[in-house]
């Protein structure tokens, strides 16, 4: 099935009965006037959690036909492209991502390093990414692939599995439960879209991964831009900013970075770069939420730090996707879950020998400085410049800057993202212990099952739950294993068992078509 | 890769049964030895067995090592060089005698066996073994349960 075009008889909205009601018949989506489509499983999202579990199913022999993916998005690394682009990483730049987190190739083998090493033009450049993985952390930084790579790889295993013949575009307003079992999940086309104005898709499963529901901006930053009605000053790290670098040529100015994270490290490492190339006198003050003066946590669990940052290679401790970490997490409930996702500390960046050197080079010549403090009030003065009122530990300060680059991150909460809401209220959907989609080990959403249909959800909205590091390459990826083991126990789909891995990882290899 | 305990006991005995037991098998005959056949297979699986059994114990001493990593993670380079001491105590134990039983052992015979042994486990479980038994990776490394 493709677009629902074909099967439009009527076209309709949806009614107030409809919008109230928590179970769904046909009789009501017809007295609405809304067309009905029919696919056996619907995956609302279209990013990268999507791509993960689709393209689990697709070997464990799920048919194209089988499949609906219901998004706004082009191409499953759309938003994933730009948060990376916006956030300073270009296509040569290296992720913070292990070399076998493919998330092009659920065996993760061979690793981005062992392709870099095959694909390089040198004995040197072969060399290079094996030793670099070989001897990993102990001789060196982790082996990191480059974005152009992964996105490229991406590219190819979507024409592999056919994945564009299986998406519907548009935009999802909800989910509800079907009186006779299953789900209709609701789409609005596209404007420029002739025919339906919602389309209801009734299916037997449903996987949502939505990703985040917006950016986050924090409540002194958002008093700001909405105070003086311009958004050019303060902005977020994840949206479009090249401006500020753009004036920073113009005219010396002076940058608060907020954050303490990878994308905080990547917008100083550029604000350092442009002063470098370009001879700019630009000064950075960064300010950090907590003090990290060195290593810090218990003896077993003590992360590297220093110089105000916590550095860990990875978004989470390794051992979180399949070690000892993963099976504590899992036996967790209720406060323990807080206490454990507190003992993993707050946000960090890798440490990078060049950008330490940069940074150390910044600080003896007086032009970059660390504040660890919170933003209380931020004015706006004269000839374009901000006032910062800044909380030290046992001081304020005050700064006088000419752009804030918030790097604090995304919106998190579930209840600002439409479709989990309309689930928490309609389908009895609940919170986990951090306030994230409460999920069950096999990643349904537990008390949405609806007859013999059930209804999975990966990604950022599950952060909580029993898998930390749920919206990186491999918790998506992990996700996606366990909710096709779970279909497969059902009669979905073929168990990825060993005879069907090695066939499987074999046409992977010969890029042939499934 | 991230370990459990169980995870790294089930791997050592099952990837070093399974597939060190077919290698064995087959490089038994070649191998520089200079012993009658019979020898040379009492030698290698003897070796094979210690290189279980005794990893039991090594696993335990690299669980309790590990825990000093943040990250309890235990990177490729310290599965491959863990055969190190484990083959020279393994060698010690043979060649001077002090095993329980008198094993037939030739220096040659013994560092091919092992040293080949050695590299073409940690070789699959860099990879392939990804493929062959796919959920392992995100369950410590454990094969059953």
């Amino acid at each position: 099935m493709t677009a629902a075009g074909p099967f439009v008889a009527r076209t309709g909205d949806l009614t107030r009965k409809l919008l109230d009601a928590d179970i769904w018949s046909e009789q009501l989506l017809f007295e609405a006037g809304i067309p009905i489509a029919d696919a056996p499983m619907v995956c609302v999202g279209g990013g990268l959690g999507t791509f993960a579990l689709v393209d689990h199913l697709r070997i464990c022999g799920v048919r194209p036909e089988s499949l609906q993916v219901l998004t706004p998005l082009s191409a499953p690394w759309e938003s994933f492209a730009y948060l990376t682009r916006v956030s300073q990483i270009s296509r040569g730049d290296r992720l913070r991502s292990d070399s076998s987190s493919c998330p092009d190739n659920l065996w993760g083998f061979p690793s981005f390093a062992v392709r870099e090493a095959f694909g390089a033009d040198t004995v040197r450049g072969s060399l290079r990414p094996l030793w670099q993985v070989l001897t990993e952390p102990i001789c060196g930084e982790h082996y990191t692939p480059r974005l152009g790579e992964v996105l490229d790889a991406l590219a190819r295993e979507a024409r592999r599995i056919r994945y564009p013949e299986m998406v519907t575009q548009g935009q999802v307003r909800m989910v509800r439960r079907r009186e006779a079992g299953g789900y209709f999940t609701v789409l609005t086309p596209p404007e420029r879209a002739t025919g339906a104005r919602r389309i209801a898709f009734r299916s037997a499963h449903v996987h949502l991964a939505v990703g985040y529901a917006g950016l986050r901006f924090l409540p002194e930053l958002a008093a700001y831009r909405a105070s003086t009605r311009n958004s050019s000053r303060v902005v977020s790290a994840y949206e479009p900013h090249e401006h500020v670098y753009d004036q920073l040529r113009r005219r010396p100015g002076t940058v608060m970075v907020r954050g303490s994270g990878i994308v905080a490290a990547r917008v100083v490492h550029r604000l350092i770069e442009e002063r470098n190339a370009h001879g700019l006198q630009t000064r950075v003050v960064h300010l950090l939420s907590h003090d990290v003066p060195g290593p810090q946590g218990p003896r077993f669990m003590r992360r590297n730090g220093g110089d105000g940052f916590a550095y860990q290679a990875f978004d989470e401790p390794k051992a979180v996707w399949g070690g000892q970490l993963r099976d504590r997490a899992g036996a967790t409930e209720g406060a323990g879950r807080v206490e454990f996702y507190d003992s993993l500390g707050g946000p960090s960046t890798p440490y990078r020998k060049d950008w330490h050197a940069q940074l150390a080079t910044a600080r003896a010549q007086g032009w970059y400085s660390t504040v660890a403090g919170e933003v209380e009030a931020l004015d706006p003065q004269s000839d374009d410049l901000i006032s910062a009122r800044i909380q030290a530990r046992d001081s304020v300060l005050m700064a006088q800057v000419s752009f804030v680059v918030d790097c604090t991150g995304l919106q998190p909460d579930i209840g600002e993202q439409r479709i989990l809401a309309d689930l928490l209220h309609h389908s009895n959907a609940g919170r986990n212990p951090l306030g994230g989609l409460d999920v069950d080990p096999s990643f349904e959403v537990r008390g949405t099952r609806s007859g013999k249909g059930r209804l999975y959800a990966s990604g950022a909205a599950t952060h909580g739950g029993y898998l930390a590091g749920e919206d990186t390459f491999l918790g998506l990826q992990i996700a996606a294993q366990e909710i096709a083991d779970d279909l497969a126990a059902q009669g979905f789909c073929a168990r990825l068992d060993v005879s069907r891995s090695v066939r499987q990882w074999v046409r992977w290899a010969a890029n042939r078509p499934i | 890769m991230t370990y459990s305990l169980a995870g790294r006991i089930q791997t050592r005995i099952v990837l070093f049964g399974v597939i060190g037991g077919i290698w064995t098998a087959l490089v038994t005959p070649i191998l520089p030895t200079r012993l009658p056949l019979g020898s040379s297979y009492e030698m290698s699986f003897t070796v094979l067995g210690l290189i279980i059994v005794l990893g039991v114990a090594w696993e335990l001493a690299y669980h309790l090592l590990q825990q000093f990593r943040w990250d309890k993670d235990w990177p490729t380079g310290f599965s491959l060089l863990a055969g190190v001491p484990e083959g020279l105590v393994l060698w010690l134990l043979l060649d001077s005698g002090t095993w329980l039983w008198e094993v037939p052992v030739t220096a040659r015979g013994f560092w091919t066996l092992f040293i080949s042994t050695w590299l073409l486990i940690w070789a699959v479980l860099s990879g392939p073994i990804r493929v062959l038994l796919v959920r392992r990776r995100w369950r410590g490394g454990r094969l059953f349960g």
